[in-house]
This record gives structure tokens, C-alpha cells and sequence, in this order.
């Protein structure tokens, strides 16, 4: 047989991580994104948490260098390299050990600054000097949270052993090297150099190469689920060299063989490696390695020998955490938290200074007064020694040093701890969303990054990708042209009888999975048997389908025992269409091995012996196979995209043929259909063996492999003859014109970065309403720099007339007449882009772009998209999005503010890159209308809430210090300010941060333009918070004053009115939370009302304790009528400003918000709708 | 496409996935619809809460103006009027000399009927009783029982005598107990002064020990205040009590006994002050004074002057607002207000 001894695997190519199948012309360049790693050094595919394993990555995709590469000797564990030292196959997905949980959960918790600043102001009251609290009081709310994370991680920790406990202890079954016996062994104890036996349905215990399996021509197949979640069965294959010799017991596995392959890395679709056995030496690549993760299916056993174990299994590697953004929120409060921190050192200062001064006024009466006895009478020796006095300076420092403990909760650190809450509680809110949830792939909204909820509830620019994204990814075979005669009449299915589809095989019946509707009169040549030229080459080109592919034909029981189904298993959707079209139209692919296929041709079995396959890759856009038909001839089949397939035909060829292909091409992209070309040509067996040969070297080669194959297959794929071209149908899915229609409404800009051709690019922007026709074009495809420039120019002197023309938007209000301003659309290419990112054009591209309404993006490489993504982040404000579903999206979903990764068809590398994940597109507008509308408000209010909160505390503990000769006692008790910010006040926070609705979902779906205030920063910004820390000021004031001017001149002692003003600023910062809430309820209700209810509870508890001075003050004071007066003036007193300025605010100034809440409780929306939406 | 295969397997596949279908269950709760209210500042809702507001605290303010105004209140400043005229520059060296005549006798008029009980309280100003370093300055365990006597800690620098024995009570609130004594008398009559029951009943049964006996007390260098009699448990000894719950501000007043009989007006009081204390070190002010008490406690118009002016305030509000809402009617709810319908190009 003319294939053996070939190696027909599928070497991936080195330098991408795209999985070793190729993508076609749809995905012409995603090999790109590995390249990102040199260009985009921060922006690299996987979320790198070091430098080092970005250089790991790296080497992965360099070629195998001899100082860099591991060495296995087969079955010997304990030959394998000595230079490094080998991980047991243990996993150890646990932080922690009973012994180090202590020291390193603290080390863990206080890497957050929150906790260094608690951790300080507690160390700082320490000190015997400046002791303000107690010991207890001080360390409590520091400990407190403390503790919670420690029993919160101690919890998960606990779970995580007891899952690796459980994982540990699989049984593998390990060939003992010396007897060639099996026996089992736990996952554990696996080591690198053994091997193992995996059985049907089993997981695989580590990384391996396979030595055999039990299909004779060293198939295997794996489900790589739990690795990067696609379904679909891959299929590695064990070389013919060690398959001839399984290791087992008649044949004890060969001690001088080894595999040397590269250092582990997190590259889960890269391996490079090469064996020697029997003297004969095989290269390894990642079609040859098995992953641990992935289970053994349709495959009865398998036979390979551990070369990554435990931790440096590439799927220990990958378990990396979420990424780390930070949401604009939270930079913005960083802001205002430095204006607090300006507040409380001035706060301090104050007290510093206002207390050097009295300490100076009274220098002479301090010795004798009864108060502050500045004297240690008490040692009679030393009459002069002080007590408790270290001169003026050093009591004002202490002063200072004492206000920064006591005022310490100006700065909220507890809003840091709340935040992360109410992120949780709102990322639970949007995982249960049923309208979140996808159906078709039974995927919930996933949350992988918690702390940029608010985000969503600012985005501007959406970016997104179109294949998988704006569409199904779902292809769907729609007409073929061949020999530039169009076939596109296609009808039902069933018309012509099913049996040019069913396959007899010993009495069973065989059917594809899925038919596709077919052209009767292809059909009709392709049966009539006459040898018209036409007729051979519409055989051809479906015989070129059929077998010029990845595909992998499993056969499926069903519920009929003589009836079976063929699932057509790969990883390009397109690939499954075409065979799933070439098996409609009688050509049935049944049977892939690595030597071999097997195709019903017209009811025919036929074998053809496959000698060669070119990977897709995105220099050549194409990929070809070389199979030897039943009748000996030799001939490659090649299929690609257009115009790299337009540059290798023959060279005497019919140029009408090709016109007509070229105009069939054009009419298909314009249907939005994708398009393949695809030809073939015979090879003279001399031709062909020279071929064979250079391959061959090629293929074991050490040192650039992928160069030299990718130089192979351009060598031999030209002079090619065109059969055809083929349209297949990407659906769009359901609901985008209306989710694009919703986000437009919303003010956010939908941008469209695709991969495809102009043509198709703008006919699905058409169909998905991002186009309109009254829109004017500006189509940049310039093939220079200058040209571009130019391009760009006129763009904006056009934008320029359009403005001119149209008037003012001012004028509009007070004329009232609808603006005239013609929509634009700027439609630019990948070509273009290349002369414009990161030159001076960018400027002006982003000018124009920003004026345009919509921009269409096509033939644009992944680095570029996130390039497109750059242009918007660096030179405006604006909130980007960028969402996407294949390892193509990833490095713009790692640009944008947020990243959304589609969990669809196309594997999982966007997903695991993303912040959120999701099933489809239109999901988008409830994501960002709803939950973002909801969680931004929230978080918004909140943040305000929670500094103006601690501020009324503040302030109160000021204005007494005032009256204490500046020395910091609190009449609020110690153990009450410590609870105050995390028990009185912190739940109705959090439970207002998480339930609280300013307006109902059927609301805001229906008026996208309500979203425009979290763009706009309505509920978040400067002037809010100066605002609001003006009414906490007015707040504190009158819960001071009002007491002390009461109380003033009367038997009331500390520890009564501190209990007073501890219920006041606690009910009035409640009532104040009360009044902005917008939607009550009964949680609500208890949170808040509760929350008063519990203050008061803590504040008679700490009043019941006799050896407190304050013992049972609450009590006594709370049996006088003066204090229910004074706490009802405090409350109507403090709340008067807040609620005149709300009512004021609500009735002359309205937000969009308020109004629609005011038609929402009128019930004006039925009658108003149409009104509304004639925009 | 459309799938051929049977419909058998198909459904066997659907039950399957329904089983494992991760679709949220649906509750009110998850889908974040539970029942609620939804309150809006409506013109009606605003102007009414001014108005019962307002309508609330008039009345209110009007009732404590006139309590504050049936008490009646005679204060007497006496720390420089019972120092005598030749130790008037040296007013420290008088109070601090063993030798010197204290007592000092002064009368007053009774401005009005005063019913009984008539509280005597002594007022003193400038004194920072919540001075951090005084009001640390106890220990809350020593006085409550007699097992916690050597406990002294937070009581420096009136902790122990220099030889080491704890001194009951301890700590410099306690030492500088207030010692000026006041008898009241009528046209010769002695007018009694009930001290019992002047302290808190809580601070007796449950705060000071009635085991606890002072010791050591007031025995160093420098006398700060009263002595005690060491017969007496501290559970007996009032006018400590009432020290040692220390006043919140600066200017404060204690119980120092009750007179149980009414005054009529105009009756002549003479008044024995045995001036003891020693406020005179800084700039302190020291004040008799006697007073009836109301429900709201003694004379203080404040809290009726605030609720007259915050119920007067929204009573003006309410007014201001039904002239705003007659001036600049403005429909709520009316969508034409919205801002992409007042502006087309929604900026």
C-alpha cells in the first residue's frame, strides 16, 4: 500500500493555538492571536498571571530546542529526566494545609489594602499613649471579617481536598515494565515514563502520548468537555510504530526507548515532541497526546506513556482564576476616597491644633485640676514627675494620632467588604435569570469576573465579532456552483426519496444525521451517467467535499436496530455542512482512519487511501489532502478561500468558467453567504513521490516543521483545476435586528468586526438591521497609506457637508423639527486598518468613526480587532464592550472594559477569557438594559450612601470632641462605633444594593433610552458627593446639637445621651436610606426596619453589662419623654433638607428614570407607547 | 438542516436534557419580582406629610414651651462671692488652706410657688468630667465587689498608696468627689434635705458593691475632693454614685438632695454653703441651684423652640410647594417630558 508507513496526523501548526483542525477562510487568520503574544505582550491569549508563563507559552510555539525539551523514558519512572524533578500525578487543587492555614489564609487576607488599614489603625491604638478603644473593641470589626473569610476559604478548601482526595485515588491501571503486566494503581502514584491503560468512558489520568489503541489504524477518540468545553468527539492517533508492538504482556515495553518533548506549558492545543522506539525515531504532535481531563470515548482502550503529570498536566495549568479588571466605579470612588482622606486629615488637624491650644491656654492650671492632674502625686520621690504627660508637642502629636483612630471610619473600608456582597448578590440575580438562559445549548449567563457588574450598566460601544456571535454559527449547505453554472434551486428533501442518503451495510441502514434540501437537477447529473464533462466534475467536487476535511463519521444507535445514524463529528462547522451536503447528494463519507476513508459514492463503498493532509493555515487560506482513488490515481483536492484559491489555477484555463465562479462568488457573499472554492488536480506518480519524500523529512523534522510543511503544501498545491464554489448559510440569530434596534435606541454603538468578506459583511449588516438603506456608505479599502489618508479625508469632509446642511441640534429643540442629519456607515477592511491602527491616521479614523452610526469592520485579524477596541478606550471616556465566541475574539475581549464571550459553538477560549458568558446575542440588551441599568444604579447609590453614612458618624464624634478640650473621649460608647459601620448600619446597604429596583424589567426593555443615564453618570459623580456630604454635615449637626442643646445644663451623664445620639444618627441614616429607596419589599422592610430594631437591641446589651460605666442608661433615658422628643425632632430635623431638595428635584428637574416611574405608577404607558417611539 | 433520524431517539434525548437542564427555576424571588411597593413623591403625599408635621410639632412645641415655663429655677453662682474680700487675688490659697473659714451664708428670694419635691442640684461649669484622661480613670470591677479590690488597673495616677495597697475606690474620678455641703433655712427654721435616694437605683443594687468599703481613700499628697467615711459600703454612699456617673458635657449639673416640702413665693431661703472644692485652680464656676422639674425634665425651652420652628417651617413648606405645584403644573408621568422626546437626537 502506497500510505505506509506515512504519517497522516494532523501536525498542528507550532505557532497556533487554534485546535489542529483549520478554519477556513471564515477564520483566515486566527492563527493570529498566538502572534499577539509578541505584539500585545499584555494582551496574550490565556490571562497570564506572570511573565514566566507567558514565556512558557511561548516556547511551546518556538521549535523544540534540545536544552529546553523533557525527556521520557518509556516505562521507567525512574530514568525519566534527572534534570528536572518529575510531580507526582497528585493534584493539589487546595490551598491550604491544616498546619499552614493559619499563618497563610491571614498572609492571603491581608493582601488587600482594606485590611492593611484596619490592621494599622488597630496596631496604632496599641500603643498605651493613644489607646482610644479597648483591646476588644478595637480588634473586633477587624477580626470579625477576619474570621468570616478564614471560615468562608476553610469551607472551600475543605471541599477542594476532599475532591482531590477523590481524584487522587482513581484507579489507573499501570503496565509493570519488567513483566508487561497491567495492575492497578492509584491516579497518584502515576509517574512520568509509566504506562497506563484507559478503558471506554474513563477519565484520563494525566498528560499522554499514545503508544495504541484498539482500533487497528491507532484511532482514539476523546470528549475534551471538561477541557475547553466542546462536545464534539476529537480524534488522536497513536503512531504506526508503536502500534505494531502494544506494550502488554507478550511484549514488555522497549527500555531504550524515550520521548523527548518540551517543557509543560498551558498551550491545551500545542504539543512538540518527538520518540524513539526500536530504533527508529517519530515525531509527536498534538494529535498524538491525550490530556487528562478529557474522557476515552468510542474507543475500547487506549495505551500511552505519562509524559505531564499532576500540577504540569496542561490542565492543572489552565485552572487560572478570573481576570482582575476594575469596574469605572470603583476608579471613580477612588477619587472621592481621597477627598475623604483629604477630610480626615483635616478633621485631625483640627483636633491636633484646637488641642496644642488649650494644652497651652491652661499650661497653669493643669497640675491642680481635678479632671487632668497633670502631676503623679503618688511617688513622693520625684516631685516633678508627670503623669501620663510627655510635653506639648508630644501630646498634640498623640492628639493627631488618636482623631486618625477614632475618625478612622471616614474612610468606609466596610464599602469594600459590602461591594463584594452586592456584587454577589447581583451576580446571582443574573446567573437565575430565566431570560438569560439558553435554551439550545442549556447554558446559564455565567459570571467569571465579579467585581465589574456596574460596568454593564455604562457601555457605550459594543464591538462585536459576526460568525457564532450575530449568528448561529450553525452552517447549513445552500448552492453550489460548478463549473460557473449556479445550482441554488434547492427543494424539499424528501422529494427524490430518501435513498441516495441511506447506505445498505449487511442488512443494517445507514443515514446521515441531518439531510439538506438539494437541487433536483444536480441531483439529476449527478446520476445520469453519461460522462459529460459537467456531470464528471459535479462528482469531483463532491467526492473533493467529502474527503478533503477533519471530519470524523460516528455511527449513532438509534431506538430501530437496523437503523443507524452518522453524526459527522469536527470542528468547523463548515466542514460538517459540506459533508453533511456531499452525503445528501449520494457522496457518504463513512469511515475515517488515519490511512484511510471510506465514502458511499452513489451506492458504491469506496476506499481511498489518504497520503497526505495540508493543514489550513492563514497564509495559504486553505487546505489541502491527497488521497489515492479506488482506480490508482493519485489527486489532491484543495479547497480555500476565494482569492487564494484564484492565485494557483492553471495556468490555460477557461476564463469564462472562472468569470462565471467569480460572479456566482459575488452573488452568494451578497446573500450574506460564506464561500469556498474548491479544485483539485491529478499528480504523476513522479510528481507525487518526490512530493512523498520531502514530506516525509519534513513531517519527523525537528527544526521548523511548520515552516517546512507549509512550504510543501504551497509547492504542490498550484496548477489547480477550479470545480466549483460553494454558499453556505450562517442564520442569524434569533432576535438580533431587535437586539441591535434596542442597543441604538440605548445610545450604545454597535460596531461589527468580522473576519468575512465586504460583500457578506455588509449584506448581514443589512440583514440584521444594523444597515439601513436611507444610511450613506463610506467604504475605506485602500491597498496604501496613502490612499487611506485620503480616504479618511474625504470621509470627514463629507461628515463636514452633512453637518453643514443639517441643522443645529439646538435649533431642532426650538424649532421642533426632526433632525435631517443622514446617518452614516463607515465600512472599512483589514487592509486598510493595517496602514491606519497605531500610525497618525488613527486620529482621524477615529473622528470619523465616531460620527458615524454604525461601522462595519471586515477582513480584520484578531489583533487588529483589538486594536479597533484601543482606538475607542484611549481617545475617549467611553465604556467599551466587546463580545465574541471563538479564539479569534479573545484579544479584543481582553481589551474592552468588559469582555463577553458567547458560549456557542466554537470551543471555549472566549468564554474563559470573557468577564461574562452567555448563549446568544441578544441577551445582550436584557444584560446591559436591565441588569446593567439595575446593578449600576445600585452600586452607585450605594457607594454615595455608604460615605455619606460614615460621615454623619464622623462628624457627630467631632462636634463632641469639641466639647471634651479636644481629647478625643466618645460618648457613643467604644463597642458601639466599632458596630456602628459594620453591624447598625452595613445590611440595608447591602440588601438595598441587591434588591433595590428604580424601575421594572418590562420598563426598561421597553424604553432603551432610559439606559443613557448610566452613560451619562447620572447617579455617580463629584457633585453627588459633595452633595451629599454637605447633608451629612447638616445631618450630624442635628443629631449633635439637638441633644446637646436640650441636654445642656442638666444632670445628664455621658454614657445616656451617647446612647441617644448612637439611635439617632442610626434611625436617621435608616430613614434617610428609606426615603431613596425605590421599591419596598418585605425584605426590605426587615433589612431596614431591623437593622434599627437590632441597634437597639445592641445598644440595651451593651447597657446590661454592670462593669460598663454606661450600665443601664438606656434605660433610665429612654423612661423620659424628652428622649422620644428628641429622637422624632433629630429625625424630621435631619431629613427636612433631603426631602425638600428630593421633592424639588423630582418635580422641576425630572430624570428620564423619575418620569417613566411616575407613567409606570399612572399607568400612562399603554396609552403613551406610540407617542414614544417615534423617534 | 433538518433532522432525520427517528423521532424516538429525539424525544429519549429531550427527557434526557430535561433532566439535566441547568434552566433557573423560576421564582418571584430569582427573577427579582417579589411583591413590593412602590412609593412616589406625589404633590398630595408631600404636601400632606409638611402639613402633619407641622400639624404634629406645633402642638408639641407649644407644650413643652409651657412646661419649661411652670418650672421654676433659682441659680446662685457662689464661687466668688464666698471667697472673702481680702483672699480675693488669692483665691487658691484660700481653698487649698486647712485653716481658713469655708462656710459662707447667703439668701434668696423664692420667685414663685415651688411644689415639692424641689431638687437641689449643684452646677459646675468649665469642668471636663468626659476629659479623656478622668473619665478612663476608674475600675468598674473594684467597685462593684470586694473580691476585685486589688484591681486598680486604668486608676493611675490614683491607684495604690506608694506602699502598694490599693486604694477603694480608686482612680481620679472618685478622688476628685465634689465636697461642698449646702443647708437650707426659713426665717431660722431648718429646712431638712432628703439625700436618699439621689442615685440611681441600678448604679446601688448592681454597680457599687454593698461589700465594698473605702480604703486608703483621699490619703495622698494632694486632697482632691470629699472623704469618705469608711464605715459605709459604696453601695450606700450617693453622692458618690451620682460623681461617678460622669457628666457628658462640660457645664453640667448632679443631684444633691431633695427638699420635700413645697416653697411658697417670696419665702426668704438662707443658705449655709460649706465651699470645699477646688474649682478655682481652673477658672471652674461653681452654682447652686434649685429647681422644680416637668415631664420634660427642668427649665429648657430649647426643645419647644425647635419643634415650633420645624412645625412652622413645614407649615410654610406645605404653603410653598401648593404654590409651586399651581405655578409650574407639570403633569407627572407625562412622557413628553422625557428626554429623547424633548430632544431627537437624544443628547
Amino acid at each position: 500500500m502506497v500510505g505506509e508507513g506515512l504519517t497522516t496526523s494532523e501536525e498542528g501548526e507550532e505557532e497556533s493555538p487554534i485546535p489542529p483542525s483549520y478554519r477556513h477562510h471564515r477564520r483566515n487568520s486566527s492563527s493570529a492571536v498566538a502572534a499577539s503574544c509578541d505584539g500585545f505582550p499584555k494582551h496574550s491569549h490565556v490571562r497570564h498571571p506572570s511573565g514566566a508563563d507567558t514565556e512558557r507559552l511561548a516556547a511551546s510555539q518556538r521549535e523544540l530546542a534540545e536544552s529546553d525539551s523533557r525527556l521520557v523514558f518509556l516505562g521507567d519512572p525512574g530514568l525519566s529526566d534527572p534534570r528536572f524533578e518529575m510531580p507526582r500525578n497528585s493534584i493539589r487543587t487546595a490551598k491550604y494545609s491544616l498546619i499552614i492555614f493559619l499563618p497563610r489564609n491571614i498572609f492571603e487576607q491581608f493582601r488587600r489594602l482594606a485590611y492593611v488599614y484596619f490592621l494599622v489603625i488597630a496596631v496604632l491604638n496599641q500603643l498605651p499613649q493613644i489607646a482610644v478603644f479597648g483591646r476588644g473593641a478595637s480588634i473586633l470589626p477587624l477580626a470579625f471579617v477576619l474570621l468570616v473569610t478564614a471560615v468562608k476559604d476553610a469551607y472551600e478548601d475543605w471541599r477542594r481536598h476532599r475532591s482531590d482526595r477523590i481524584e487522587n485515588n482513581r484507579a489507573a491501571s499501570v503496565c509493570d515494565p519488567h513483566s508487561g503486566r497491567f495492575f492497578s494503581k492509584r491516579w497518584k502514584e502515576v509517574r512520568v515514563g509509566e504506562v497506563v491503560k484507559v478503558l471506554a468512558n474513563e477519565g484520563i489520568p494525566c498528560d499522554m502520548v499514545l503508544l495504541a489503541t484498539s482500533d487497528p489504524t491507532g484511532v482514539a477518540y476523546v470528549q475534551t468537555i471538561n477541557l475547553d468545553g466542546e462536545s464534539n468527539l476529537k480524534t488522536r492517533y497513536a503512531k504506526q510504530e508503536t502500534m505494531i508492538h502494544p506494550p502488554g504482556e507478550d511484549h514488555p515495553v522497549d527500555p531504550a526507548g524515550f520521548i523527548r518533548c518540551e517543557q509543560p506549558n498551558r498551550n491545551i492545543y500545542g504539543f512538540l515532541g518527538n520518540m524513539e522506539v526500536d530504533g527508529k525515531r517519530v515525531s509527536l504532535g498534538p494529535a498524538n497526546i491525550i490530556l487528562r481531563g478529557c474522557e476515552l470515548k468510542n474507543t475500547a482502550w487506549v495505551i500511552g506513556v505519562a509524559v505531564y503529570t499532576g500540577s504540569e498536566t496542561k490542565v492543572m495549568l489552565n485552572s487560572s482564576g478570573a481576570s482582575s479588571k476594575r469596574s469605572r466605579l470603583e476608579t471613580q470612588m477612588n477619587r472621592e476616597t481621597l477627598l475623604l482622606s483629604a477630610i480626615l486629615i483635616a478633621l485631625c488637624l483640627v483636633m491636633a491644633i484646637c488641642n496644642g491650644i488649650w494644652l497651652g491656654n491652661h499650661s497653669d492650671d493643669l497640675e491642680l485640676a481635678q479632671f487632668f492632674r497633670k502631676r503623679d502625686y503618688s511617688d513622693r520621690d520625684d516631685k516633678d514627675e508627670n503623669y501620663n504627660y510627655y510635653g506639648l508637642g508630644m501630646q498634640v502629636f498623640f492628639t493627631f494620632l488618636m482623631s486618625v483612630i477614632v475618625f478612622q471610619i471616614m474612610i468606609p473600608i466596610s464599602l469594600y467588604i459590602s461591594m463584594e456582597f452586592v456584587r454577589l448578590g447581583q451576580a446571582y440575580f443574573m446567573i437565575r435569570d430565566a431570560n438569560l438562559y439558553d435554551e439550545s445549548s442549556n447554558s446559564r449567563f455565567q459570571c467569571r469576573a465579579l467585581n465589574i457588574n456596574e460596568d454593564l450598566g455604562q457601555i457605550k460601544h459594543v464591538f462585536s465579532d459576526k460568525t457564532g456571535t450575530l449568528t448561529e454559527n450553525k452552517m447549513e449547505f445552500q448552492c453550489a456552483s460548478i463549473r460557473g453554472v449556479d445550482y441554488s434551486g434547492g427543494t424539499s428533501l424528501r422529494e427524490n426519496g430518501e435513498e441516495h442518503c441511506i447506505v445498505a451495510a449487511s442488512n443494517q441502514i445507514l443515514k446521515p444525521k441531518m439531510s439538506v434540501k438539494t437541487d433536483p437537477e444536480l441531483v439529476r447529473l449527478l446520476r445520469n451517467k453519461g460522462e459529460s464533462e459537467q456531470g464528471k466534475q459535479a462528482r469531483e467536487f463532491f467526492l473533493a467535499l467529502a474527503c478533503c476535511n477533519t471530519i470524523v463519521p460516528l455511527v449513532v444507535d438509534t431506538s430501530d436496530p437496523k437503523q443507524k445514524l452518522i453524526d459527522y463529528q469536527g470542528e468547523s462547522p463548515d466542514e460538517q455542512a459540506l459533508v453533511y451536503a456531499s452525503a445528501s447528494y449520494g457522496f457518504v463519507l463513512i469511515e475515517r482512519t488515519s490511512g484511510h476513508i471510506i465514502i458511499d459514492v452513489l451506492g458504491n463503498k469506496q476506499r481511498y487511501d489518504v497520503l497526505g493532509l495540508h493543514q489550513f493555515d492563514s497564509d495559504r487560506k486553505r487546505m489541502s489532502v491527497i488521497v489515492c482513488c479506488p482506480d490508482k490515481t493519485i489527486k489532491l483536492f484543495v479547497k480555500g478561500a476565494d482569492n487564494s484559491m484564484f492565485g494557483v489555477i492553471q495556468n490555460k484555463v477557461d476564463l469564462c468558467m472562472i468569470d462565471a465562479t467569480k460572479a456566482n462568488l459575488h452573488a452568494y457573499s451578497s446573500l450574506g453567504l460564506r464561500t469556498l472554492v474548491v479544485g483539485m488536480r491529478e499528480l504523476s506518480r513522479k510528481e507525487f513521490e518526490e512530493w512523498q519524500s520531502v514530506y516525509e523529512n519534513a513531517s519527523t523534522s525537528l527544526m521548523g516543521r511548520g515552516k517546512l510543511l507549509r512550504a510543501i503544501a504551497s509547492n504542490i498545491e498550484k496548477g489547480l483545476l477550479i470545480l466549483g464554489a460553494s454558499g453556505i448559510e450562517d442564520k442569524l440569530q434569533e432576535g438580533v435586528p431587535e437586539a441591535i434596534a434596542s442597543m441604538r435606541q440605548a445610545g450604545i454603538k454597535v460596531w461589527v468586526l468580522t473576519g468575512d468578506k465586504q460583500e457578506t459583511a455588509i449584506s448581514i449588516g443589512f440583514s440584521c438591521k444594523l444597515l439601513t438603506s436611507q444610511m450613506t456608505q463610506i467604504v475605506i479599502n485602500s491597498q496604501s497609506r496613502e490612499s487611506c489618508r485620503k480616504s479618511l479625508q474625504d470621509a470627514i469632509a463629507m461628515y463636514k457637508k452633512f453637518a453643514a446642511i443639517s441643522p443645529d441640534p439646538f435649533e431642532n429643540i426650538l424649532t421642533g423639527i426632526v433632525s435631517t442629519r443622514v446617518p452614516m456607515a463607515l465600512i472599512i477592511d483589514g487592509t486598510s486598518l493595517v496602514f491606519i491602527l497605531e500610525t497618525e491616521l488613527e486620529e482621524d479614523l477615529f473622528k470619523v468613526a465616531t460620527v458615524c452610526d454604525v461601522v462595519l469592520c471586515c477582513r480584520v485579524a484578531p489583533l487588529q480587532k483589538a486594536g479597533i477596541v484601543a482606538l475607542i478606550k484611549n481617545r475617549s471616556d467611553d465604556m467599551t464592550l466587546a463580545i465574541g465566541d471563538g479564539a479569534n475574539d479573545v484579544s479584543m475581549i481582553q481589551m474592552a472594559d468588559v469582555g463577553i464571550g458567547i458560549s456557542g459553538q466554537e470551543g471555549r477560549q472566549a468564554v474563559m477569557a470573557s468577564d461574562f458568558a452567555m448563549g446568544q446575542f441578544r441577551f445582550l440588551v436584557p444584560l446591559l438594559l436591565v441588569h446593567g441599568h439595575w446593578n449600576y444604579q445600585r452600586m452607585a447609590y450605594m457607594i454615595l450612601y455608604n460615605f455619606y453614612k460614615n460621615a454623619v458618624f464622623v462628624f457627630i464624634l467631632f462636634w463632641y470632641v469639641l466639647y471634651t478640650a479636644y481629647t478625643l473621649t466618645t460618648a457613643i460608647t467604644e463597642w458601639s462605633s466599632a458596630l456602628y459601620s459594620a453591624v447598625y448600619t452595613t445590611l440595608p446597604t447591602i440588601v438595598v444594593g441587591i434588591l433595590d429596583k428604580d424601575l421594572s424589567r418590562k420598563t426598561l426593555m421597553k424604553y432603551p433610552q432610559l439606559y443613557r443615564a448610566g452613560q451619562r453618570d447620572e447617579r455617580y459623580s463629584l457633585k453627588l458627593f459633595i452633595l451629599i456630604m454637605t447633608d451629612a454635615v447638616w445631618q450630624s449637626v442635628a443629631v449633635f446639637y439637638i441633644p446637646y442643646l436640650v441636654y445642656r445644663q442638666s444632670t445628664i451623664d455621658g454614657s445616656s445621651i451617647g446612647d441617644l445620639w448612637t439611635l439617632a444618627v442610626v434611625v436617621l441614616v435608616n430613614i434617610h436610606l428609606a426615603m431613596d429607596v425605590r421599591r419596598w419589599n418585605w425584605i426590605t422592610h426587615a433589612a431596614i426596619w431591623g437593622c434599627i430594631v437590632a441597634t437597639a437591641i445592641c445598644v440595651i446589651i451593651i447597657d446590661c453589662i454592670s462593669t460598663l460605666p454606661g450600665y443601664w442608661a438606656i434605660f433610665k433615658i429612654m423612661g423620659t419623654g424628652l428622649f422620644w422628643l428628641c429622637l422624632l425632632g433629630i429625625t424630621v430635623a435631619g431629613m427636612l433638607p433631603h426631602f425638600s431638595a428630593k421633592v424639588l428635584k423630582e418635580y422641576l428637574m425630572p430624570s428620564d428614570v423619575q418620569i417613566v416611574r411616575e407613567m409606570d405608577k399612572f399607568w400612562r404607558i399603554a396609552a403613551t407607547t406610540s407617542e414614544i417611539q417615534n423617534e | 438542516m433538518i433532522p432525520t433520524g427517528d423521532s424516538t431517539p429525539e424525544t429519549d434525548g429531550a427527557t434526557e436534557r430535561r433532566k439535566k437542564s441547568k434552566k433557573p427555576n423560576y421564582s418571584r424571588f430569582t427573577q427579582q419580582e417579589l411583591p413590593a411597593c412602590k412609593p412616589l413623591l406625589t404633590p398630595t403625599i408631600v404636601i400632606s406629610t409638611f402639613i402633619l408635621i407641622g400639624v404634629l410639632f406645633i402642638p408639641i412645641g407649644l407644650a413643652s414651651l409651657s412646661a419649661s415655663g411652670n418650672v421654676v429655677e433659682i441659680v446662685y453662682r457662689y464661687d466668688i462671692d464666698c471667697i472673702p474680700q481680702q483672699s480675693q487675688d488669692d483665691k487658691l490659697a484660700f481653698i487649698q488652706s486647712s485653716v481658713t473659714n469655708k462656710t459662707c451664708t447667703t439668701t434668696f428670694n423664692v420667685p414663685k410657688n415651688m411644689k415639692a419635691p424641689v431638687h437641689i442640684y449643684y452646677e459646675l461649669d468649665n469642668f471636663y468630667q468626659n476629659h479623656r484622661r478622668y473619665v478612663k480613670s476608674r475600675n468598674d470591677k473594684q467597685l462593684r465587689s470586694k473580691a476585685y479590690e486589688l484591681e486598680t488597673t486604668n486608676c493611675a495616677p490614683e491607684a495604690t498608696t506608694p506602699d502598694g495597697s490599693p486604694i477603694v475606690p480608686c482612680g481620679l474620678i472618685a478622688w476628685s468627689l465634689f465636697n461642698d455641703t449646702y443647708s437650707f433655712a426659713t426665717q431660722s427654721k431648718v429646712i431638712e434635705v432628703n439625700k436618699k435616694n439621689i442615685a440611681w437605683q441600678s448604679d446601688k443594687d448592681h454597680k457599687f458593691g454593698s461589700d465594698v468599703y473605702p480604703k486608703n481613700f483621699q490619703q495622698g499628697g494632694l486632697i482632691g475632693g470629699a472623704k469618705l467615711n469608711e464605715s459605709i459600703p459604696l453601695s450606700e454612699q450617693e453622692d458618690l454614685i451620682v460623681w461617678m456617673r460622669t457628666a457628658a458635657l462640660p457645664q453640667f449639673r448632679k443631684l444633691y438632695g431633695r427638699i420635700e416640702r413645697d416653697l411658697a413665693a417670696n419665702e426668704q431661703i438662707s443658705v449655709t454653703i460649706e465651699n470645699n472644692y477646688n474649682t478655682y485652680s481652673f477658672e471652674g464656676e461653681k452654682r447652686l441651684v434649685l429647681s422644680t422639674t416637668s415631664w420634660i425634665g427642668g427649665k429648657n425651652g430649647f426643645l419647644g423652640v425647635a419643634y415650633l420652628t420645624i412645625g412652622s417651617l413645614c407649615i410654610f413648606l406645605a404653603v410653598a410647594f401648593i404654590v409651586l405645584y399651581l405655578l409650574k403644573p407639570r403633569t407627572l408621568g407625562d412622557p413628553s417630558y422625557l428626554s429623547w422626546n424633548r430632544n431627537p437626537d437624544g443628547h
